[in-house]
């Protein structure tokens, strides 16, 4: 195995743990700018599972003992933090997270009823994705928008003043959008719901 | 002549990117000489989109809720045919709503491009820096802020300056200057929205503190939730050390200070100045015990002082004008103004800036609009989980720490979310317990399992389960909780059900021993009848029905079968004939 394939801090091992096998490419690869960023400045354990999850869309365990052994952390302790913060996920997500907030406002202006809609239309309840791994469904605390509640985010997108309607109708206009670029869902269903 | 496009994370919302390229389109198009341009938010979310239309004399039009077609009508009839353009414009109504309030925090928010730093100076931006480092010492800088009487406006309320003068005094050459932007309070926005409208306000605010202290490095922690307060953050900052208002020798005093984000990652409980500090250090969010205080051992067990966004955007403001005119503002113990984030079943939602002093009524009922519908008012949460609800008997409250907490809820950073009888007060506190159960950090048995015991409780009262004695249970966690935690979480976290019992215990007797929801909130206590009288059997009911409850030939009364019944409410909803009856 070669030095230049995936040496970061350290040479991988036949049984060095990191999920490489010893024997073949790095497959966590493209943290590794980020490591060379972060890795040794003290305290940056969220910023490098943040700019992880940007990349691998979730924290599997392998790449949290990659991490785990490229910044001399205890995995135990690299899980601890990612389980304690919301933000991180340990499944794949669909093509669109759906996130929908469940602040004061929204509630009070009838978050229940968007949530009904949502589950209702994709057959799925929160924390689930569905077979076509497009969709994935996430309860989320206050997004700040309470004053065009209830509200709901899809991936970087708003959307405010929610009805039972209204939700069906983005959700269905999503589903068309992708069905016409079937390039663009990469995710099999297989892979998301293994 | 320019365009100006509200682009906070409301106007986005409501569709201010399709507008803006709606406007650049027709321009084009035209090949008009007007720019387009954008700013944050102005704070009458419930307008979004709104478009400034400015002269080059200065003058300003404003219109709202904007669509994509009335960009065509905006430039076709008032710009190019001069034309009045009267239905689209803000209302005098609307505008009034604006007048009333004293902008301090916000009062470049909608004005000003948040992405320039050129329109930030424009308004004197900076200058209050610049006199803080040239001219004044350290000791002059906090008996400023000493005699604007400025308190944290997180939520506690604790005197800034005091923290400042503890950090300074606290030994050592390195020394940490920090912002907590983790918003997590369900249902406030101030400080994304400052975060999106005036970001070099912050970035002033904390200069001007930094000074103060005696620190070298600034970390501002946002909530990861706030993408575009994050990205509006970083090219301020970007744009400020191009500007040499943050590194080295600035404004050629050997000052240095720089600044940083850290984005968080989804933990209320961060609120918390230990646990912030915990999670800035990569840890878990944890709170530890005080003393010793952040001020003596915080960042890297380093002096490091910690306030709030609202609290860094009043400071510039206080320099400029004189720690004594903010003093002049609000009552005797609470200075200065307050943002509010008002929303719920309030007409007029969105942020509004008022002088302390004014009363509950003055805000959601002359700022705010009334009621939506015009239902009646039932009662107003403030501070979030950690606060409580307000019943309408006590709207005549000043807006004033000690006022506010006398009500068993507490000013918190400035939620503000109405309720109408619609609202049930027992599925309120059991939303909040909810929250504060997920977000307990677990470190104190009573916060971790005492909250969870109270959920379940609150659950089964609100799906008509609830036993006798089950208030007296949950009175007795509370207190026990209250004194059982080491945190400002936990030992606030019972407040939404102690104000609760203490303000509609009649609502909770309902459920318990009547099964009974009078706001018809919670549905397993509800019962769907059709009335005979009213129903023509016209089938609407019965086609919707998703389990088939409902029986009944074409134009004959209809009935529901309680047995089958979900509750889910469908049939309310598609009858037009005000026929099925909710009880």
């Amino acid at each position: 195995m070669s030095q230049e394939i995936h040496d970061h801090h350290h040479a991988h091992e036949p049984d060095c743990g990191c999920g490489c096998h010893g024997d073949q490419p790095n497959p966590f690869e493209e943290l590794s700018p980020v490591l060379d960023r972060y890795a040794d400045i003290p305290g940056s354990l969220i910023t490098i599972l943040q700019k992880a999850q940007e990349l691998y869309g979730f924290l599997s365990v392998e790449l949290m003992r990659y991490i785990a052994l490229e910044t001399h952390t205890a995995i135990a302790k690299v899980y601890g933090v990612a389980t304690f913060y919301t933000q991180f996920r340990f499944k794949p997500v669909g093509k669109y997270l759906i996130m929908l907030c469940q602040g004061t406002a929204c509630h009070v202006n009838g978050s229940k009823q968007v949530e009904e809609a949502v589950m209702d239309y994709l057959d799925i309840t929160e924390g689930e994705t569905t077979p076509d791994g497009l969709f994935t469904l996430n309860n989320v605390a206050c997004l700040g928008c309470c004053s065009l509640s209830p509200v709901m985010m899809i991936n970087d997108d708003t959307y405010g003043q929610l009805t039972r309607d209204k939700v069906t109708h983005i959700l269905a206009e999503l589903k068309e959008k992708a069905g016409q670029d079937p390039m663009d869902s990469e995710i099999s269903a297989q892979e998301v719901n293994a | 002549m320019k365009v100006i496009i509200g682009s906070g994370s409301c106007g986005i919302a409501a569709g201010a990117h399709k507008v803006q390229t709606a406007f650049e389109a027709i321009i084009a198009e035209k090949g008009l000489a007007l720019s387009v341009e954008q700013t944050g938010c102005i704070g009458t979310c419930y307008l979004e989109p709104i478009v400034d239309v400015v002269d080059d004399a200065g003058n300003k039009v404003t219109f709202v809720n904007v669509t994509t077609d009335d960009a065509r009508r905006i430039i076709d009839d008032y710009v190019i045919a001069q034309q009045e353009l009267a239905d689209l414009r803000i209302s005098q109504d609307d505008l009034t709503m604006i007048g009333k309030q004293q902008r301090i925090v916000l009062r470049n928010s909608g004005i000003i491009d948040p992405e320039q730093i050129d329109d930030y100076l424009a308004v004197d931006g900076y200058a209050a820096a610049r006199k803080c480092l040239t001219e004044m010492t350290p000791e002059a800088i906090i008996e400023t802020v000493k005699i604007a009487g400025l308190k944290g406006r997180g939520g506690a309320g604790f005197p800034t300056w005091f923290k400042w003068d503890a950090a300074k005094k606290s030994p050592g050459t390195t020394k940490y200057m920090v912002c907590n932007a983790d918003e997590g309070d369900p249902g406030a926005f101030m400080d994304r929205s400052v975060l999106e409208s005036d970001p070099h306000a912050l970035i002033e605010g904390m200069l001007i503190g930094a000074r103060a202290i005696g620190a070298n490095e600034g970390i501002v922690y946002v909530r990861a939730e706030y993408p575009l307060a994050i990205v509006r953050l970083q090219k301020a900052i970007d744009q400020a050390r191009e500007k040499g208002y943050l590194g080295n020798d600035i404004f050629g005093t050997g000052f240095a200070f720089d600044l940083r984000i850290k984005a968080g990652a989804g933990a209320f409980v961060c609120g918390e100045e230990t646990a912030l500090i915990a999670s800035l250090e990569g840890e878990r969010g944890m709170p530890r015990l005080k003393p010793p205080f952040p001020a003596q051992k915080g960042y890297w067990n380093k002096p490091t002082n910690i306030n709030n966004v609202e609290t860094f955007a009043n400071v510039p403001w206080i320099f400029r004008n004189g720690g004594a005119a903010y003093a002049a503002l609000g009552t005797k113990e609470s200075k200065g103004t307050k943002v509010f984030a008002l929303t719920g079943k309030v007409k007029k939602g969105g942020l509004v800036e008022i002088p302390m002093g004014l009363t509950l009524k003055d805000v959601i009922f002359d700022i705010g609009g009334g009621i939506k519908q015009d239902k009646a008012f039932k009662a107003v949460q403030m501070g979030g989980p950690s606060g409580g609800c307000i019943p309408a008997s006590l709207l005549d409250t000043q807006i004033d720490y000690a006022e506010i907490t006398k009500t068993g809820a507490i000013m918190g950073s400035g939620g503000m979310v109405v309720m109408d009888e619609t609202t049930c007060m027992v599925d309120m506190a059991r939303f909040f317990l909810d929250f504060t159960c997920k977000e307990s950090c677990g470190k104190c048995t009573y916060c971790r399992v005492g909250t969870t015991r109270m959920l379940e409780i609150l659950n089964r009262i609100t799906q008509g389960e609830g036993r006798d004695g089950d208030i007296e249970l949950l009175e007795e966690l509370c207190y026990k909780i209250k004194d059982g935690s080491l945190c400002g979480l936990g030992q606030t976290a019972p407040n939404p059900v102690l104000t609760t019992i203490k303000y509609f215990r009649n609502e909770y007797e309902d459920h318990i021993y009547h099964h009974k929801c009078t706001a018809r909130s919670c549905k397993p206590l509800l019962t769907y009848t059709i009335d005979k009288d009213k129903c023509v059997g016209c089938g609407a009911c019965k086609k919707n029905c998703p389990v088939a409850a409902i029986t009944g030939e074409k134009k004959l009364v209809h009935e529901i079968n309680q047995d089958i019944c979900i509750k889910c409410g469908k049939c309310f909803t598609v009858c037009k004939f005000d026929s099925v009856i909710i009880d």
